[in-house]
């Protein structure tokens, strides 16, 4: 293993007191429950915003704390689930009195988790909707398995969200928006190489030097199919073409396109594949109208991409467009 | 016959003990059809638990449960936190106010058991979840129990079924958790969550061999 860090036990711990420094403007952390509350919280009368889940998804979730996106985050251990002590103090930190959304990612650690805290929270008089994405393709029959992944989604939500939370909208609203934002988006993503888990200390899967694994989670997860590497055309079709279909995406439709990395693909991989997107896309007839290409939710050092579409109207579009200052997305301000 | 507080005690540092040995072993098997931490996290809960145990008086078996499951939900995370979290705090409620546990303290602690992981994960036999391993245990243990069993060979029994339990998880397709996602070629690989329920009852019928 070969990696920038001090020991493995240290690494969430050291990361977090790195973003303490780095951002004092924007975030506070805590320790011993670990959490990351933005600056000025709780804002009063404000809808509040909680996210979480394992480590090593960086910018997701606490890079993305501060004005217009979430309120707090409670990261895990890498590729673990956060508890729900952690969720508790993250959600009493920031409750300004409109009730608090916890936006949980569908995996089933994350869910258990999150459904502990909600139950906790509720029996201490604090108002909370929690809202689960489940927005990946990949996983095709949820009837026998634990439902669909929650991925590329969970960003747009955070920062939709967390806009419609600045405008002071209520409680049931945000958490309806949440939905709406779950229901439109579609997700899949593919790998070049594995990972390592810091503590593991080797590779979470194996994968040849010539292959790739389609339809792969965000901790590993294997996906729908294993095959040989392809050139970025084919591997952007065999991601984009399940996404359209699924929803589906038609002639008409505008779209905001998220094109993700996977922690070690170079942004002018990325760029290779918006490019790919976009004229698959357009040959359907579905226009690009707001997009965003870059690593933020990310599987420690894999190589591979993400493609997430989101149907948009002009709520949407409004709230994609409202101003948000966080360490991880930032415009507007 | 019964086993003791102090008993209880040593089961709790006996599995601690067993999964530190077992850290590498269940991470392996996690990594195959998961995400290669239950290993890791199961050592880290247990670990927190002994810190706990240090400063634990008293002997109510129950109070210590609960206080093992709280420490669990509170230091495991991933799915196992709240799974094992659930099962100790179960088995707490069962065994209330208990000094001591009779063989029929202990069919409720695992009736609690089943109960609080099925109530929290809504796993069935069959999904390749814990659930296949303690189901098969508590179904031995009361059984042996019926046919006049002590306590130690009921406890054996109950381990042997929770082993072949385990292992009826190598062929299965996994239909809950992350393993899930893998579909067919989730079968022939052992549960991680299984084995450790597995050893978690080992463990019991070890520790407590001389129970009559």
């Amino acid at each position: 293993m070969k990696k920038l860090i001090n020991k493995p036990e240290d690494v969430v711990t050291e990361a977090l007191q790195g973003m303490a420094a780095a951002h004092p403007d924007l975030l506070r952390v805590n320790f011993g429950p670990n959490y990351i509350v933005r600056a000025d919280a709780p804002v009063q009368g404000k809808v509040a915003l909680v996210s979480g889940g394992g480590s090593g998804h960086e910018p997701m979730h606490g890079g993305f704390v501060g004005m217009g996106m979430l309120d707090a985050a409670c990261p895990g251990e890498v590729f673990t689930s956060p508890t729900p002590d952690q969720m508790i103090d993250a959600t009493k930190a920031v409750d300004g009195g409109a009730g608090v959304v916890h936006i949980v990612k569908n995996y089933t650690g994350d869910v258990m988790n999150f459904e502990m805290a909600a139950e906790l929270a509720r029996g201490e008089g604090i108002e909370v909707e929690a809202v689960v994405i489940d927005d990946d393709v990949a996983v095709q029959d949820s009837l026998y398995t634990a439902g669909r992944r929650g991925v590329g989604t969970t960003v747009l939500a955070e920062k939709i969200c967390g806009a419609a939370a600045e405008e002071k909208q209520s409680l049931q609203q945000v958490a309806e928006l949440c939905r709406k934002v779950n229901a439109n988006g579609r997700s899949m993503g593919m790998a070049l190489t594995s990972c390592i888990v810091p503590a593991a200390g080797t590779p979470t899967f194996e994968l040849g030097d010539d292959e790739i694994e389609i339809g792969i989670g965000i901790h590993g997860e294997p996906g729908r199919e294993r095959r040989k590497l392809a050139p970025a055309s084919e591997i952007v079709e065999s991601l984009a073409t399940p996404i359209v279909e699924d929803l589906p995406y038609e002639q008409g439709d505008e779209v905001l396109a998220f094109v993700n990395g996977m922690g070690g693909t170079p942004a002018i991989e990325l760029y290779i594949v918006y490019n790919e997107l976009h004229k698959l896309l357009e040959e359907r007839g579905i226009k690009i109208a707001r997009n965003l290409i870059g690593s933020y939710i990310t599987s420690l050092e894999m190589a591979g991409t993400s493609i997430t579409l989101l149907k948009l109207d002009d709520e949407l579009t409004r709230l994609w467009d409202a101003p948000v200052r966080t360490p991880g997305l930032r415009w507007g301000t | 016959m019964t086993v003791p507080y102090a008993q209880v005690v040593g089961w709790i540092e006996g599995f601690a003990s067993t999964m530190a040995e077992n850290r590498e072993y269940l991470t392996q098997l996690d990594s195959a059809i998961g995400d290669a931490d239950h290993g890791i996290n199961m050592d880290r809960g247990m670990k927190a638990v002994l810190a706990k145990l240090e400063g634990f008086e008293g002997d109510d078996v129950g109070g210590l449960l609960k206080a093992v499951g709280m420490t669990l939900v509170s230091s495991v995370g991933g799915a196992g936190g709240p799974l094992y979290g659930t099962l100790f705090l179960q088995m707490g409620t069962a065994t209330a106010g208990k000094s001591e546990l009779e063989p029929e303290d202990w069919a409720a602690a695992l009736d609690g058991a089943v109960d609080g992981v099925q109530m929290r994960g809504k796993a069935e036999v069959g999904d390749k979840t814990m659930i296949d391993a303690l189901i098969p245990a508590r179904d031995a243990f009361r059984s042996a129990l019926a046919d006049g069993a002590s306590f130690a060979d009921a406890l054996n029994r109950s381990a042997g079924a929770a082993e072949e339990g385990m292992q009826s998880t190598i062929p299965l397709v996994a239909r809950k958790g992350r393993a899930s996602y893998l579909g067919e070629r989730s079968a022939g690989h052992q549960d991680p969550g299984a084995t450790s329920s597995y050893l978690l009852l080992k463990t019991a019928a070890e520790t407590w061999s001389g129970a009559g």
